[in-house]
């Protein structure tokens, strides 16, 4: 018998929600946005866009969401953050807003804007370190993007950045959170990875 | 295919800055946003505090502008440097259509994004920047899908309706989006023919023109600027197909400048909730006073082409 297809929820408070929409459906996944804590029900996974992230804590907070979609996660919904969607998972950001809140699911230390104003924003290499995503480099768009400083002992990095070598793709069990955008280019292996983890026949110990 | 997307891959190690995928990836990310006008460092926290994705440096508003006359140019660096340091959300600023020597001087002051801007009083009467040879991302203003296109063939990573700046009068920004968004619609259903006349008439290159009849949009994000002065507004343009929106004079204007951006924020995520849009529209206080555009004798929308 066929598995039901997995519905992802795309947080669309703001950012690049487009994107993931279509790079999903390009692998079989059904999306749907998330505004309001009723469109989470249900839901097999969820992805937390690019975007401004103090923008979308402020938001997360004012529309409701904030509290119900950290219940989600640590009741073990899988996620999948990009850029702005990493801040919004790490355990600890530095160069932050004071107010800024972040879920705190994921062991690692993130410095915002790390590579500096968008003239220095650009297209690199991610090179994976783990043979679930073969051994071909993942093309890499970094905006803005944050830096992992730190990676702590319940996360395990699976790709680094060619050029110095620091962790842009890491995982700690059903959360998994890239620096750069797997959204705006296309290669389609991060997407099949978290359709895996999202899969509603896996047991998410939910 | 976004133009650019096809750049020669990178050997190992090396980063590959000022691509149009890099230039146009901060447009998709400020999407669904709110990016403010501010003119000093205690405005641009106020903007961050209320949830802008970016702030637009600036020396005086286009309301201020338009009162004050003379010539607009490039804000001081100082006080651009100023803002750059009192927030972490990107910092936008603004130079002359067709001064390619002030978008120099912002590139190196490591603005994100650079405004060529008719609110400023334009240094070339027949050329846009050459904006291809920039690392820094520009945005332009447009009235129509053929300023747009042309704009976009010049380099312009993201488009914004002109409006009509300063004037807190949402009437020619809608005018503006409506004609943008009516001519796409009118091209995806043009067979291959009439694409070479809708390529003749904007005054546009085929290619751009094809691309939309594919993908029924426009190659960059489309923003909303001029004349947005309250959630409402916003609401208004983000349904009419705007996928952000510039607020300039409208908040700093009003009376309660961070009760206003906030719910200009929130109107702006929620805008198809009409719930959510009255409960932050209430008890605002009064918005800017606006203009009445028989009553201009200037139009800042007229400049550039």
């Amino acid at each position: 018998m066929e598995e039901p297809a997995a519905t992802v929820g795309v947080l669309a408070l703001q950012g690049d929600v487009r994107e993931h929409e279509v790079a999903f459906g390009e692998v079989g996944v059904r999306t749907r946005r998330v505004l309001r804590p009723a469109d989470l029900d249900g839901l097999d996974g969820l992805v937390l866009p690019g975007g401004e992230s103090t923008t979308l804590s402020m938001l997360l907070e004012s529309s409701g969401l904030f509290e119900p979609v950290e219940k989600a996660i640590v009741g073990g919904m899988p996620v999948f953050g990009t850029c702005a969607g990493l801040i919004l998972l790490a355990g600890r950001v530095e160069d932050g807003r004071p107010d800024q809140r972040s879920f705190g699911v994921l062991d690692c230390t993130v410095r915002r804007n790390g590579y500096g104003p968008q003239r220095f924003s650009f297209e690199g290499r991610a090179a994976p370190a783990t043979d679930e995503l073969g051994t071909e480099p993942v093309p890499a768009v970094f905006i803005r993007a944050p830096v992992v400083v730190e990676v702590g002992p319940g996360a395990e990095v699976l790709a680094t950045e060619d050029g110095d070598g620091s962790p842009v793709l890491v995982r700690q069990g059903h959360i998994l959170a890239a620096t750069f955008h797997p959204e705006l280019t296309a290669d389609r292996r991060l997407q099949q990875m978290f359709a895996a983890m999202a899969r509603p026949a896996a047991c998410h110990g939910r | 295919m976004r133009p650019g997307s096809m750049g020669g891959m990178t050997a190992t190690g090396e980063r590959e800055t000022g691509t149009f995928t890099v230039k146009r990836g901060l447009a998709d990310m400020l999407r669904g946003g709110v990016i403010m006008d501010v003119v000093d460092a205690g405005q641009a926290k106020i903007a961050e505090d209320a949830g802008a994705v970016a702030v637009m440096a600036l020396e005086r508003v286009p309301a201020d502008i338009r009162r004050d006359g003379g010539v607009a140019r490039m804000s001081d660096p100082a006080l651009i440097q100023g803002i750059q340091e009192a927030v972490t959300i990107p910092v936008m600023a603004k130079a002359r259509i067709g001064h390619f020597a002030e978008a120099q001087v912002l590139q190196a002051l490591g603005v994100d994004y650079i405004d060529e801007s008719e609110v400023l009083t334009p240094a070339d009467e027949a050329h846009h920047i050459d904006k291809w040879p920039f690392t820094v991302p520009f945005v332009c203003g447009a009235t129509n899908l053929g300023e747009a296109l042309r704009r976009i063939s010049e380099g312009a990573a993201m488009i914004r309706s002109k409006g009509e700046a300063g004037t807190g009068n949402i009437v020619e920004a809608v005018r503006h989006l409506r004609s943008i968004t009516g001519d796409i619609r009118a091209v995806t259903r043009a067979d291959s023919a009439e694409l070479f006349g809708w390529a003749k008439e904007l005054r546009a290159p085929i290619a751009l023109v094809r691309e939309i009849a594919e993908t029924g949009r426009l190659p960059v994000p489309l923003f909303c600027a001029g004349g947005i002065a309250t959630p409402a507004d916003a609401s208004l343009v983000m349904q009419l197909g705007a996928e952000a929106v510039f607020v300039g004079s409208g908040i700093f204007k009003s009376d309660d400048p961070a009760r206003r951006a906030r719910a200009i924020v929130e109107a702006t995520t929620h805008f198809r909730d009409a719930e959510h849009v009255a409960k932050v529209s209430t008890g605002l206080g009064e918005a800017m006073r606006g203009e009445e555009l028989s009553e201009l004798t200037e139009r800042l929308a007229d400049r550039g082409w």
